[in-house]
């Protein structure tokens, strides 16, 4: 093929090559954490050399409104990047609003400045960027809220809500076929994409906090989706590239969560997700259950000589990696060996446990993956656990009846003694009793979670210098 | 004629790319799943050149004013997902180089 190519376009062309590879390093360089630092220059520095290539575009006459939008999104950025490491699952659902709000952006109008002169391949690939951001920017916009408890966390079903959520995209995609067809009815576009933004938010509302780890992975994906799209409808091979690179990580973390919860990914892809109704409160026997006090807790673990700690959400809400480091210390000070157990559902966001406990300055080697420590739970001392409920309900291997059965669980219950600390006896978020709680090798230490290790620490320290 | 072969260039790199993705993603430590979705956030905002060229040749009022929306959206995006994936990568620490705790016994 001999296109003629403008000088300065192959000069944008190569560069956007240059940007392309380096966004694959960049990725492929976060295999591990030595090297990952080096894949974020990678990627910035693929960054500005397609930005500055882009710049070069002969087409641009008007270069003055472009630095302003460009100083003002790094004026908006700035904050975003700078967020508290707990708000980081929230952020992330912001920017998947922001990325897919571009996206839709630019799709709709390019669409304005087209049709009708519009083949039909191009509508359908238009309409697809258009729904598929339309979605995300809402679906994550209500993520966001959710997570920032500005939306209330329990999740809301209605009769009949799969079959609305069913009818309204058929609607959506009903009106990008009329499009194809006949791109001249311009003004059916706002109408498809007014139904996209409700899509989103009706996909989001029966969704549970538990859930959010799968749906955030999966909001990604669609993000990447719908940019991969946009590379189709723009002929920009970079776009598609990125895109297609997007699409991939958060379709590979979407089957990784549901794995992690025994959803099938169809299940997921589809968006019946917080199906798990809540389980008949069944009669409220009030079995007994052991609870100890922080001193006793001390006096059991300074004398194990494995412990493993299991953080769940709780640890994040109370804040309390910082106290848990604390411990770690206190314990490593007397030569126990103390390692975490990590879910991969554990809290709001894939990799979430992992990060607080890094913020914490928890070496990363202690932080060990479910299938991997595992078999270690019989040759445990004490296994003690922060915040988490689901994660570890036994109910899970032996209950066929419970929700949650067939759910892939730390097996805490092996362990010599399990400590668990727990506000109160309230059934987590799934409305799940954890039959964990009733063993006769498990303590329950109630109170918050940040206190309480506190004073676990304290006895620690003040005892033994 | 030369859209279509446009297009079929463009299926073959999309396809391409995804299997690349899907090959080098899936080796990523689950240990760094959170920076991975901020740092594949950033790279995803590359669509801002998209959104630079609508706002740059300025052909008509709507693709101006969707445009530069589109490039401030993205822009945050770029910065805050740079800026927060390097901050979580520098908390990541090996306890090996100061091989310590855990292999002492119990002194008192």
């Amino acid at each position: 093929m001999t296109t003629d190519l403008a000088g300065g376009q192959v000069i944008i062309e190569i560069l956007y090559l240059i940007a392309s590879v380096l966004f694959i390093l960049s990725l492929k360089w976060m295999s591990s954490p030595t090297t990952a630092r080096h894949g974020i220059w990678a990627g910035e520095i693929g960054m500005l050399l397609a930005i500055c290539g882009t710049l070069l575009h002969h087409g641009i006459v008007d270069y003055k409104l472009i630095f302003i939008a460009l100083v003002l999104g790094t004026i908006i950025g700035v904050p975003l990047g700078e967020v508290a490491m707990t708000a980081v699952p929230q952020r992330t659902a912001l920017s998947h609003a922001f990325g897919a709000l571009c996206v839709t952006l630019v799709g709709s109008a390019e669409f304005y400045l087209r049709a009708p002169d519009i083949s039909r391949f191009m509508m359908a690939v238009l309409s697809l960027e258009v729904i598929l951001g339309g979605l995300t920017v809402t679906g994550s916009l209500m993520a966001a809220g959710k997570l920032q408890e500005i939306l209330p966390q329990r999740p809301l079903t209605y009769k009949g809500q799969n079959l609305v959520n069913f009818l309204l995209l058929a609607g959506a995609l009903a009106i990008a076929v009329t499009l194809v067809r006949h791109p001249e009815a311009r003004s059916l576009f706002p109408f498809m994409i007014l139904i996209a933004l409700t899509f989103g938010v009706l996909l989001i509302i029966p969704i549970g906090g538990a859930d959010m780890p799968t749906v955030i992975s999966l909001l990604n994906g669609y993000a990447g989706l719908s940019a991969a799209a946009m590379g189709f409808v723009l002929d920009s091979k970079l776009l598609i590239i990125a895109g297609a690179l997007d699409g991939s990580s958060g379709l590979i973390l979407s089957i990784i969560m549901s794995k992690a919860m025994n959803r099938s990914f169809t299940n997921v892809l589809f968006g019946a997700f917080g199906q798990v109704q809540a389980a008949a409160a069944a009669g409220e026997e009030a079995r007994p259950v052991r609870s100890a006090t922080p001193e006793e807790a001390a006096a059991i673990l300074s004398a194990a000589n494995r412990v493993i700690v299991v953080p769940g959400y709780g640890m994040a809400v109370a804040q309390a990696q910082h106290k848990v480091r604390e411990l770690y210390d206190a314990l490593s000070k007397r030569g126990v060996d103390v390692r975490f157990a990590i879910h991969p559902v554990a809290g709001r966001m894939p990799g979430h446990m992992n990060v607080l406990l890094a913020e914490a300055d928890i070496p990363y080697d202690r932080l060990i993956e479910m299938e991997e420590i595992n078999g270690d739970f019989p040759q445990t001392d004490v296994a003690l656990v922060i915040g988490a409920n689901d994660v570890t309900n036994p109910a899970a291997r032996s209950d066929a009846s419970s929700p949650i059965y067939g759910m892939p669980i730390l097996d805490v219950d092996k362990a010599h003694t399990v400590m668990v600390i727990k506000r109160s006896m309230n059934p987590g978020f799934a409305g799940i009793d954890n039959p964990l709680y009733y063993l006769d090798n498990t303590l329950m230490l109630f109170g918050d979670a940040k206190a309480f290790v506190g004073s676990i620490v304290r006895e620690l320290t003040g005892g033994h210098g | 004629m030369n859209s279509s072969s446009n297009l079929i260039n463009a299926l073959f790199i999309f396809v391409l790319a995804g299997f690349i993705g899907f090959e080098v993603i899936r080796r990523v430590s689950p240990l760094l799943h959170t920076p991975l979705m901020s740092l594949t956030n950033a790279l995803d905002a590359i669509a801002v050149v998209g959104a630079i060229v609508l706002v740059g040749e300025h052909q008509s009022t709507l693709s101006t004013v969707f445009g530069f929306i589109a490039v401030v959206a993205a822009t945050s995006n770029i910065v805050g997902g740079f800026l927060i994936t390097d901050r979580m990568l520098k908390m990541f620490k090996s306890s090996r180089p100061a091989a310590k705790p855990a292999a002492k016994s119990v002194g008192k």
